[in-house]
């Protein structure tokens, strides 16, 4: 009995390794072909094409965010190849999936290298943006993080990105809070247990002194105890803090929001790039909401032609409302084109003169995108831009300039 | 004033957990295992009531009661497929199979309701109180769930010592085999014991998610720990005890919250736990049990 299984499951391996082989060799076989075609067509109209290489978590719980990505850029790539490319080559896109997971990111990173890419859009979230980012140091292939927020993700020289990073939303909004005087004494609740949230706390209570904020109550929360906030309200409430900030994500907000009117604590309530979606959260009371603000490069409601048009063309393909990391996808892959049409490139250069080219060109270039108008970025890969602050009335974002 | 609101708080806070951790000690004192998907049926509850009252557009008595059906069934059906079959396995076995359906349970809600928070309509539609000019406010929500804490603690003594299926839980506690011998249905017991701890989870369930009104798949996970650890700090096995521990934990959580550091809040309340059971390894009122050789 037991030989006959054994047997059968040898059989079984056999076969699996044939399939494997075969497989594998079809596989060559379509990429010889395809690079025949590419390079015909090539020979055809003088020219390659741009490969841009696409990756985030396609899969798994953050796949909202990488989908998200894939989806932004590829309409901004539709739109760059319907109007004649980058310095008249057109763009292929591929995406990969990293699942949310370093060590999937460094794969997918390499089947897109192997593909023939020569610029990434992504990684999408942190983690994985600082593992492929040491990677690709050493290939010297230009990376253009749509959203990896963490400090570390642009340490390497060839890695840039479009959001801000969590300390640089905090400095923004004690600069925005003191500039606009929504308030002079400040309370902050912020979930330490969250490098998100205590990042943006840190820099933001070193930027209010000089702004002429006094911090007034500083409580914290944990992801372990994230339901009961009645005790920091009160102390907020006994501190007499006129604006309270809440930089961590929406769903602990809402019921901060729903507490506070319960108590019948009315401040100012201020929050970052995590609030937004507050107004999606099923059955919320929007009314609670009513003159929340919040700090975000993006709002899917703003009234500009740029955003109108990204919104409808981005429902009529997807079928949903696009979120920040779809609008910081697209700026992305136009922040690209700009540099490479600043600098006049080539797709036939290297990957490395590409990547070091792109390092100096992005520096020097000025981008008005869907996530702030005449963005520019340092050589540290950072970028500088204007948040936009919108302002919850009637249960809809308004711009609150 | 802000000590008053402190404390009720707290007291709220506490009834929760009081709740959540009568289920835990009556299964505990009864099938003695710890069934630690005890929090997540009070999460299925939470959704449960939220479909009825938003989707099927019941009103909140019947959503309540639709709740605690669902849970009911829930929890028998869990003890009948999961845990019936390993009643004479050791109870490592039953504390893993506990942790498997705790995360199956999870994951089922993740797969049915998708990650979004949905936001719960409070059941409880009393006014908040206000005292001393509007110094003090006491919410519906806070009242509600104190008066159904003290009131869920009253009946189910008064169960347990006054009716039949009482005296027979009582029997199945000291001695299964016994029991058994006296003509008492310990299977069926022990089912009755899910299908009220169950329904518990359902009412603590509604009850959290009026106070807290944020509903994901694991809503049910943290309040479960905590409630077990209430369970455990007021002698597990012990429905006073659970209470008690319950109150104790709510009022110790917010007031270290408030006095001391927010940051440090849990941290405070676990060392807490850690130094009641070195110096009563049973409880606040556990009994001490003599191990049989």
């Amino acid at each position: 009995m037991k030989k006959q299984l054994s047997m059968v499951l040898a059989a079984l391996m056999a076969a699996s390794l044939v399939a494997c082989g075969g497989a594998s060799g079809e596989k060559k076989a379509t990429e010889a072909e395809s690079k025949a075609n590419a390079e015909s067509s090539g020979a055809e109209k003088s020219g390659l094409t741009w490969k841009i290489g696409g990756q985030g978590p396609l899969t798994g719980g953050a796949a909202v965010y990488g989908n998200a990505v894939v989806n932004g850029a590829e309409i901004a790539i539709d739109e760059i190849n319907a109007n004649g490319g980058i310095n008249g080559y057109q763009i292929e896109y591929k995406k990969a999936d990293d699942e949310h997971d370093q060590e999937k990111a460094i794969n997918a990173y390499n089947s897109l290298k192997d593909w023939g890419m020569q610029f990434l859009v992504g990684p999408t979230t942190s983690a994985p943006a600082i593992a492929v980012g040491t990677e690709a140091e050493g290939d010297n292939m230009f990376l253009l993080s749509p959203s990896g927020s963490a400090v570390e993700v642009t340490a390497p020289k060839n890695v840039f990105r479009v959001c801000f990073s969590d300390p640089a939303q905090g400095t923004k909004s004690a600069e925005y809070i003191g500039s606009h005087n929504l308030g002079k004494k400040i309370g902050i609740i912020y979930d330490s247990s969250d490098v998100y949230s205590s990042g943006i706390h840190d820099s933001f209570v070193a930027e209010a002194p000089k702004q002429g904020l006094e911090v007034v109550a500083d409580e914290q929360f944990t992801a372990d105890s994230n339901k009961d906030f009645s005790t920091q309200l009160q102390k907020m409430k006994d501190s007499g803090a006129e604006l309270v900030f809440l930089p961590f994500y929406y769903s602990e907000a809402a019921l901060v929001l729903t507490q506070a009117n319960t108590m019948g604590f009315k401040p100012t309530f201020f929050g970052c790039d995590g609030m937004d979606g507050i107004l999606n959260v099923e059955n919320f009371d929007v009314s609670l909401a009513e003159g929340l603000m919040l700090l975000t490069p993006f709002a899917a409601d703003a009234k500009d032609d740029l955003t109108v048009n990204f919104v409808k063309n981005y429902k009529e393909k997807y079928k949903e409302t696009p979120i920040q990391f779809a609008a910081d996808a697209y700026d992305a892959v136009y922040a690209i084109k700009a540099a490479v049409e600043k600098a006049g490139l080539t797709p036939d250069q290297s990957v490395s003169d590409l990547g070091t080219a792109m390092e100096k060109a992005m520096t020097e270039i000025s981008l008005d995108g869907l996530t702030g108008t005449g963005m520019k970025w340092n050589e540290a890969g950072d970028v500088d831009k204007e948040p936009k602050a919108v302002i919850i009335k009637d249960g809809a974002y308004v711009s609150a300039e | 004033m802000s000590f008053i609101s402190y404390l009720l708080n707290g007291i709220s806070l506490g009834s929760v957990y009081a709740i959540i951790a009568l289920g835990y000690t009556m299964v505990y004192g009864i099938a003695k295992m710890l069934n630690f998907a005890h929090g997540d049926i009070l999460m299925v509850g939470g959704y449960a009531a939220f479909l009825a009252f938003n989707q099927m557009g019941l009103g909140i008595p019947l959503s309540i009661l639709f709740s605690m059906a669902i849970c009911t069934a829930l929890g028998v059906l869990v003890e009948r497929v999961a845990y019936k079959p390993l009643r004479s396995a050791n109870s490592l076995a039953v504390l893993i199979t506990a942790i498997g359906v705790s995360y199956l349970l999870q994951n089922l809600a993740l797969l049915l309701f998708g990650a979004n928070p949905k936001s719960f309509q409070s059941f409880v539609k009393l006014p908040a109180l206000k005292l001393a000019g509007g110094q003090l406010v006491i919410s519906g929500e806070t009242m509600v769930t104190i008066l159904v804490g003290i009131l869920v603690a009253v009946v189910l003594l008064l169960f347990i010592h006054k009716t039949r299926a009482g005296q027979a839980m009582l029997a199945v506690s000291e001695d299964k085999g016994a029991a058994t011998l006296m003509g008492v249905n310990v299977n069926g017991t022990i089912a009755l014991t899910f299908a009220i701890g169950s329904a518990l989870a359902s009412v603590a369930g509604i009850l959290l998610c009026s106070a807290y009104p944020t509903l994901t798949p694991t809503t049910g996970a943290m309040p479960g720990i905590k409630a077990f650890v209430a369970a455990v700090l007021g002698g597990i096995g012990s429905i006073p005890g659970a209470f008690i521990g319950g109150i104790l934990l709510g009022v110790l959580e917010n007031l270290s919250k408030a006095y001391i550091s927010s940051k440090l809040s849990d941290a405070i309340v676990f060392s807490v736990l850690i130094i009641v059971l070195l110096i009563k390894p049973s409880g606040i009122l556990g009994k001490k049990i003599m191990e049989k050789v």
